[in-house]
């Protein structure tokens, strides 16, 4: 095991201990989702982005929209552990006049963008690819998206335009976790073949395991898999991943442990935390 | 008799060219709609300053925030029924919410797409826009409004939506009036009669205006461009020394610039005849824009005819 492995896999059993507490200790939030997108956002923030407080008010960075705006209880772990903001402020999540509200806000520091509203992330990743292009930068913009958003249709939208403009520094990550508010994607409005779909939309598209941080480490490495291409990324997880009562259940979508739940839950991370001690 | 000027649209295109040109990081997007918004020369001579992202206007709105959060100075350009109606959540959340200071610009706004019907209408647009926080909203009257709101808009740090129509325009104010966004332009300043007016419905009060100064009445006569930030300042100035008042706009009676106006009237103690003209809640009549603005007592004879009734 790679000291790099080591290090993320525990960062993210640290951000699941995280997220479940801060929404347990705020009474919302949404949960598996949040769980399942936690590997993706790690890996990203500590090994590929690079960004940090002192360069994110610059231009000439990498971006990262985060599309699927409901999961914002990993945003806010990940950006607090990357020094945006004190851990004691997300305790302020939901709270009254907090800026730590359910949904992504540039109040809160480190975020790009308000999202919350679904199938908007995409259009504003290609625009700033597409500044980026204008500017002859090399630097790249992540967008991820959750499957069930693939229903809106602006997303499709966006990606006509990413094609056209040949965007090879936008890459596009599903958060693969077959679950939305109502059922399984498949049951509820059908993706698949969603591979197919992006490819047809001129995207190079590969899959990885969104849950396995040498997986995810080197197709972020990879990325654009095609010149003059943008890339697509299929991260199949598990929705609620890492918490066993949690994983694969439609009700945790926004639901919020039980002081029972939560030690749980606690319980099972703590043991699994300490194999890496 | 009176000096016509040309196509505020035109107008608009030839001063984002210039500024344009001096400004590489200004740039236009577009969603098939270059033609209409008078921009093909623009794309001629401009061709990596223009985007054009096909008939989809919420891509146009979001790759507008995007581009905007990377740096750049953007004119989304789309029809003012599309743009502020398909992509109306993009509008709140991607430009007002994220406070990107895109400059969403609607053509053909108004019924200036006249017989095209409802489908093609803006007259929606001032009342969903002015619930948004963080958005200013501009309707030019004539030729130097057209010009001079673009000239501000480039350096205006706060999202902007700007209402063009397609038809040549009198030439209201002289050249060199003072324009700025969020302070109206008093036309003429008369007494006890006020007409307040909004983009293409100004030059219609401006002529009833002179059709009034036959009569011996001298009305006051507001270009009040910008329907957010409104410009209480003047308006309360203008309608506390006035006996009447009429709003004129080519826009819905509810939402816009009249309802503003009654706001205003009924928190300020302010007594006066007030009148709203505008489009009525019905299924709008057939018509070409000066057919359909005539028919809702917007042209200059019934604008005068009705202050005079109003005045006794």
């Amino acid at each position: 095991m790679s000291v790099d492995q080591k290090f993320l896999e525990k960062k993210s059993l640290e951000y699941r201990r995280t997220i479940v507490e801060i929404i347990y200790n705020s009474g919302a939030g949404h949960t598996g989702g949040s769980l399942s997108c936690i590997d993706i956002l790690n890996v990203l923030y500590n090994s590929i982005l690079e960004i940090t407080p002192n360069n994110f008010t610059t231009i000439e960075r990498n971006n990262y929209i985060h599309s699927k705006g409901h999961s914002v209880e990993a945003l806010y772990t990940v950006l607090c552990d990357v020094g945006f903001f004190k851990k004691e402020d997300l305790k302020t999540l939901n709270a009254f006049d907090s800026h730590f509200i359910g949904h992504p806000t540039r109040k809160v520091s480190g975020v790009e963008h308000n999202t919350g509203a679904l199938g908007h992330g995409l259009s504003v990743a290609v625009g700033l690819a597409l500044a980026k292009k204008k500017d002859k930068s090399k630097k790249k913009v992540f967008a991820l998206l959750g499957d069930g958003e693939l229903s809106e249709g602006s997303v499709w939208e966006a990606c006509t335009s990413a094609s056209k403009y040949q965007l090879d520094n936008l890459i596009v990550v599903v958060d693969r976790n077959h679950l939305q508010i109502t059922g399984k994607t498949e049951d509820v409005n059908p993706i698949e073949p969603l591979d197919e779909k992006f490819k047809s939309f001129g995207f190079d598209v590969e899959f990885v395991n969104g849950n396995n941080i040498i997986e995810l480490l080197e197709i972020f490495q990879k990325v654009p898999f095609t010149a003059e291409k943008p890339s697509a990324i299929i991260a199949n997880t598990i929705k609620g991943c890492g918490i066993s009562f949690i994983e694969n259940e439609i009700s945790w979508h926004h639901k919020v442990p039980t002081d029972e739940e939560y030690k749980k839950a606690i319980i099972e991370l703590d043991g699994k935390l300490s194999k890496y001690e | 008799m009176n000096n016509i000027g040309k196509p505020n649209l035109e107008i608009f295109a030839d001063t984002l060219l210039d500024q344009a040109k001096i400004n590489q990081d200004i740039l236009v997007v577009t969603s098939d709609s270059r033609g209409s918004g008078k921009l093909v020369n623009f794309g001629k001579e401009l061709p990596d300053q223009i985007i054009e992202v096909g008939i989809a206007e919420q891509n146009l709105v979001g790759i507008s925030a995007g581009l905007s959060a990377g740096g750049k100075k953007v004119f989304g350009v789309s029809p003012a029924s599309f743009l502020t109606a398909r992509s109306i959540e993009q509008i709140k959340n991607d430009i007002c919410y994220s406070n990107q200071p895109v400059v969403l610009v609607g053509i053909s706004a108004g019924i200036s797409y006249g017989q095209l019907g409802s489908t093609h209408h803006s007259i929606h647009d001032f009342a969903s826009l002015r619930t948004f926080n963080n958005i200013s909203i501009v309707a030019p009257a004539d030729n130097l409004e057209a010009s001079e709101v673009i000239k501000a808009s480039v350096g205006y740090d706060k999202p902007l939506y700007i209402r063009y129509g397609k038809k040549p325009m009198m030439n209201i104010h002289s050249p060199g009036t003072n324009f700025q966004i969020g302070k109206a332009i008093t036309v003429s300043e008369g007494e006890d009669i006020t007409l307040v007016s909004s983009g293409e419905t100004v030059q219609r009060a401006v002529l009833a205006g002179e059709i009034l100064k036959t009569k011996g009445i001298n009305p006051t006569i507001i270009s009040m461009h910008t329907i957010k930030p409104f410009d209480k300042d003047i308006f309360i100035k203008m309608a506390k020394k006035s006996k009447v008042l009429i709003s004129i706009e080519e826009h819905s009676i509810y939402g816009g610039l009249g309802e503003q106006c009654a706001n205003i009237i009924a928190q300020n103690k302010i007594n006066l005849d007030f009148k709203i003209l505008g489009i009525p809640d019905e299924y709008i009549v057939n018509g070409s824009q000066a057919d359909v603005l005539d028919h809702y007592n917007m042209s200059p004879e019934k604008i005068a005819a009705l202050s005079a009734l109003m005045l006794g």
